[in-house]
């Protein structure tokens, strides 16, 4: 089972902020989906490369090519606030 | 007690390139207006794939190998996450344990010494947007979010602040030989951080190290180190302890400010980036790109000693920037024999032109063959030095030849005997005061007399030639 400080910690990281029910809740959510992956480890891979992805593919890559970008309306058409054509958020003090 | 410090730099620089490194927004953002350089991929709107930009592994790879690094046959891009407005993903996509580029080395030059700076690893990453804050709110331009950067980071070999300013030097001089990044570290392109920790000198064991940020230029790099060194050693000699923290230059009050401790280090749970297949990298691959590789300033400045014979303090000025070696280079090319003439005249004259108008050598009015041929016209004698500025200030204002400005307005030297007895009889006649004052031991009042002469001709008179007649005709008038 994962502890309160590991759930706390991961919502730290997510910035989420999380009432004391939900703490217990995920905690015990997480733990199932972590046993549920844990299955894995059941396999015998002694023998196969490590990878991050289902299919072989190598080496996509394209041109050097500038392409045309968005107007600076469009960028904007959903920034949560506008100050001229840049876009605001709350204060960030690093 | 006596204590070592033991330094290690962490350099960004931004690659060159014409689109960003995972979409193909125009990577050249400088003077846009904001956000007219975004796209779905950097703004990270949802299903977007990113797609990775040839040019720009190319150009690390071309890095690493001027570095002498080993290029590894694998390497794949990661996830770095953290939760800041500057990287809309909500993590900015790097290379985490397998780099383009490992284990190199680059020497530098140290008072005198060579030094040579283990290099860890090259990798390739994308540039984050720019923020501005501002009392209601932060606002974010994204322009600059996802153009590619390259980040080098060297072994724990810098022992000093002149090492690590002489190691910057040097990185940012290959680099721009290279062409993969302007350096320009007073506009952004090329950022450094730097470890710094102390260890009682003969140790073997590192002392606690202390991450300094914000250096943005060559100058804070060098100040911010003197001053951590200095306040590292007077927490130690009182008895204090180091604390790993991260430290930010403060400019202008020339000091070390405390950011935060090691307690709140960043958790960025990496992980391969599943949107980008790696990419494999073949031996013939590689041997393309190095083929690529120019002739380097530390090949090139001893190359300059071994076949010039050009002094090595003037070596280093001319492989400094690439365009201004290759302009000595080929007016060498024209003109093999007076290459430490040439070399006086491009560190002389042409360099003071090239300060004066904060000019390049591209934008030099003449071209080498130029150069070398005014520079031909004094060492034969055809002129003397006083001209030849002259003629070469003229050539810099009109692009006309060295000889046609010679012919045009008359200057070649005087060095007719006759011609310049007849002025010097005349000096002799008109200075009766100074020829006396000479005659009676006041030696210096010969400048004075040559001086004269000079003016005579416009300045055009053969010195060496008007010395021996002033003298032969003093001695003789003397007699």
């Amino acid at each position: 089972m994962l502890t309160r400080e590991t759930v706390l910690h991961i919502a730290e990281l997510a910035k989420l902020e999380l009432a004391e029910h939900e703490t217990s809740l995920y905690a015990e959510q997480l733990s199932e989906i972590l046993a549920y992956a844990e299955r894995l480890n059941a396999l015998d891979t002694d023998h196969i490369a490590p990878t991050a992805q289902a299919i072989y593919r190598r080496n996509v890559m394209r041109p050097d090519e500038p392409r045309p970008s968005l107007s600076p309306d469009e960028a904007l058409a959903n920034a949560p606030q506008r100050q001229d054509d840049l876009f605001r958020v709350h204060q960030i003090l690093d | 007690m006596e204590y070592e410090a033991i330094i290690g730099m962490e350099v960004h620089a931004q690659v060159l390139t014409r689109s960003k490194m995972f979409c193909g927004c125009s990577a050249d953002y400088a003077s846009a207006p904001a956000n007219t350089h975004t796209c779905p991929v950097c703004l990270a709107l949802p299903g977007v794939l990113p797609v990775i930009n040839r040019a720009a592994v190319e150009a690390t790879v071309l890095t690493g190998l001027a570095l002498s690094c080993t290029i590894p046959p694998f390497t794949k891009f990661d996830r770095k996450n953290y939760t800041y407005p500057d990287l809309p993903k909500g993590y900015q996509i790097s290379q985490y344990d397998y780099p383009l580029c490992v284990g190199g080395h680059l020497d530098v030059q140290v008072a005198g010494e060579s030094r040579r700076i283990g290099i860890r690893r090259v990798h390739l990453e994308e540039d984050t947007a720019k923020l501005t804050h501002t009392p209601d709110g932060s606002l974010i331009d994204f322009n600059r979010a996802g153009v590619p950067l390259m980040e080098i980071v060297t072994e724990a070999d810098i022992r000093s602040a002149d090492e690590a300013h002489a190691y910057l030097t040097e990185l940012r001089t290959i680099l721009r030989y290279l062409g993969v990044s302007s350096g320009d570290m007073e506009r952004g392109a090329m950022r450094c951080e730097a470890n710094v920790s102390l260890r009682p000198r003969g140790a073997r064991a590192f002392g606690t190290k202390v991450e300094i940020k914000n250096l943005n230029s060559f100058r804070s790099v060098r100040n911010a180190i003197v001053y951590e060194i200095d306040r590292q050693s007077g927490l130690l000699a009182s008895g204090g302890a180091v604390e790993q923290v991260t430290m930010g230059w403060d400019e202008e009050r020339q000091c070390t400010v405390f950011q935060r401790s090691k307690e709140y280090a960043e958790d960025y749970r990496y992980f391969p980036e599943p949107d980008l297949p790696p990419i494999e990298m073949t031996p013939v691959e590689v041997q393309t790109i190095r083929e690529r590789l120019p002739e380097l300033p530390h090949d090139k400045a001893q190359r300059y000693e071994r076949e010039f014979g050009i002094k090595s303090a003037d070596v280093a000025l001319l492989v400094a920037e690439h365009p201004t070696a290759l302009f000595y280079e080929q007016a060498v090319a024209a003109r093999p024999a007076l290459a430490q003439a040439i070399a006086n005249w491009m560190l002389g004259e042409v360099f003071r032109y090239l300060s004066e108008g904060e000019r390049t050598t591209a934008e030099l009015p003449i071209s080498p063959a130029m150069l070398a041929e005014l520079v031909a016209l004094v060492d034969d004698g055809t002129i003397n030095n006083t001209v030849g500025k002259q003629v070469l200030n003229e050539m810099m204002t009109s692009g006309e030849a060295a000889a046609s400005i010679v012919e045009r307005r008359g200057l070649a030297q005087i060095s007719d005997t006759v011609a310049l007895e007849q002025i010097i009889t005349s000096v002799v006649a008109q200075h009766p005061g100074p020829v006396a004052q000479y005659r009676e031991g006041e030696s210096k009042v010969l400048g004075f007399l040559i001086g004269q002469a000079m003016r005579a001709t416009q300045g055009k008179a053969n010195v060496q030639i008007v010395r021996d007649l002033l003298l032969q005709a003093l001695d003789d008038s003397q007699r």
